[in-house]
């Protein structure tokens, strides 16, 4: 077979990513792990990770990535700041064409391009982007210390920075379009125990208004027909995300909302391409998921590698 | 730290390191306790050694200056600000790749 750069390219440094190159560093293979901006993903911005097994106390988003790094680090994974423009994936040599010119061939391929929060899509939200309206708790909650502010969405990511938010903001008010949560009971239990958090079940953010300064208010859109105004200076938007799927090709196969189509290997419809995390099309998207589903990405590339010699 | 290689300005020297300076200048507001700052410091140190000598980059800590973030409306960091001749050019906020701050950067130059 025609020599390539690497056996494996990983794109992307999420928690599928990084654990798909720390498998695959310890398993020697030449592998580059590419990473557009800083490794850790949507974790990065997790204020608090309750779940992830062996962290009996919990643990920040941003250590939980720092440790990840540092073991992948110690087992001496090459990784490249860069953004993808193109990809070719189709062949036995798949190559990775990055926006500084440099390209890179490679004999299988990891994707872990991930998601991003999705948009509500209403008038404001652009316009005050960053000056009252957030998709990151952890970011800017502190600005909003003694203020009121709106959370909208009713998951386990709504709840648990509703739950960060009171550290900071005298009243925080979930808005959700259901008329139960979906998040997790724990994670209910605490919120409905909260002093500080209220809830408007049944209804959904028609608009976000404001001024000069910023967000001054949100007006709501009850499900029996009603409308109505919340005085607020921050709305904190977690209703969902939407995949990373701008640079791969259109012959991968994905699902009708754009996350990319694997087997429970992890296997995409091109031979020799992978996909793990967030990217995926499933039903979950946890990090403790994610890491896992590296791991398995990484085996079955290794699996196939072997196959081509 | 948001960068271990750029200097840090304050509330008290933001004028005459940022606004009344010849070169532009793209200042990142960042905070201790924001994962997202942290981790975009590598970015921005590489971006300071790549772009050095045509634009200055400097970082404020918004918790011990909290005049200047007013003063700018910032409720949201990481947010970078690119200055030029003691104006605005434009801003981003959020961990953004590398790309985009280039491109952010490249507004000035």
């Amino acid at each position: 077979m025609q020599s390539t750069d690497y056996e494996l390219i990983i794109i992307g440094g999420g928690p599928a990513g990084l654990t798909a190159g720390l498998y695959a560093a310890r398993a020697r293979l030449k592998t580059i792990l590419i990473e557009k901006g800083v490794v850790g993903g949507q974790v990065l911005v997790t204020d608090w990770v309750d779940n992830y097994p062996g962290f009996v106390d919990g643990i920040t988003g941003f250590e939980l990535i720092e440790k990840l790094d540092k073991h992948v680090e110690r087992f001496g994974l090459e990784r490249k700041i860069g953004e993808v423009s193109s990809m070719e994936l189709d062949g036995p040599v798949k190559k990775i064409i990055l926006q500084d010119g440099a390209q890179l061939t490679t004999k299988t391929v990891i994707l872990c391009t991930g998601a991003r929060p999705n948009k509500l899509g209403v008038p404001g939200e652009s316009e005050f982007a960053g000056k009252g309206v957030s998709y990151c708790a952890t970011c800017d909650g502190p600005f909003y210390r003694n203020r009121e502010v709106v959370v909208n969405g009713g998951g386990n990511t709504a709840i648990q920075e509703a739950l960060y938010l009171t550290k900071f903001c005298n009243k925080v008010t979930v808005v959700h379009r259901r008329a139960e949560l979906r998040a997790t009971k724990i994670l209910q239990e605490k919120a409905f125990a909260e002093k500080k958090i209220e809830f408007i079940l049944n209804a959904g953010v028609k608009e976000i208004k404001g001024d000069k300064s910023g967000v001054t208010g949100v007006v709501l859109s009850h499900n029996d027909g009603r409308e109505s105004l919340v005085d607020v200076t921050g709305i904190f938007i977690f209703i969902g995300t939407k995949p990373n799927n701008e640079s791969l090709p259109g012959s991968l196969h994905f699902d009708d909302a754009g996350f990319l189509i694997t087997d429970a290997e992890m296997a995409t419809n091109l031979k020799g391409v992978y996909g793990a995390g967030d990217i995926r099309s499933k039903k979950f998207r946890q990090i403790i998921n994610a890491a896992g589903e590296g791991a398995t990405a990484e085996l079955s590339a290794e699996h196939y590698l072997g196959t081509l010699e | 730290m948001a960068s271990d290689k750029v200097v840090s300005v304050s509330d008290g020297d933001f004028d005459d390191k940022v606004i009344n300076n010849d070169k532009p200048c793209l200042v990142d507001f960042w905070a201790p306790w924001c994962g997202p700052c942290k981790a975009i410091g590598p970015v921005i140190d590489e971006l300071a050694a790549e772009y050095d000598g045509k634009i200055k980059i400097v970082k404020m800590n918004v918790d011990d200056n909290p005049g200047t973030p007013g003063q700018f409306g910032i409720r949201a960091i990481p947010t970078l600000i690119l200055f030029k001749g003691g104006e605005i050019v434009d801003q981003i906020t959020g961990a953004v790749g590398k790309a985009q701050l280039k491109a952010l950067i490249d507004k000035a130059l």
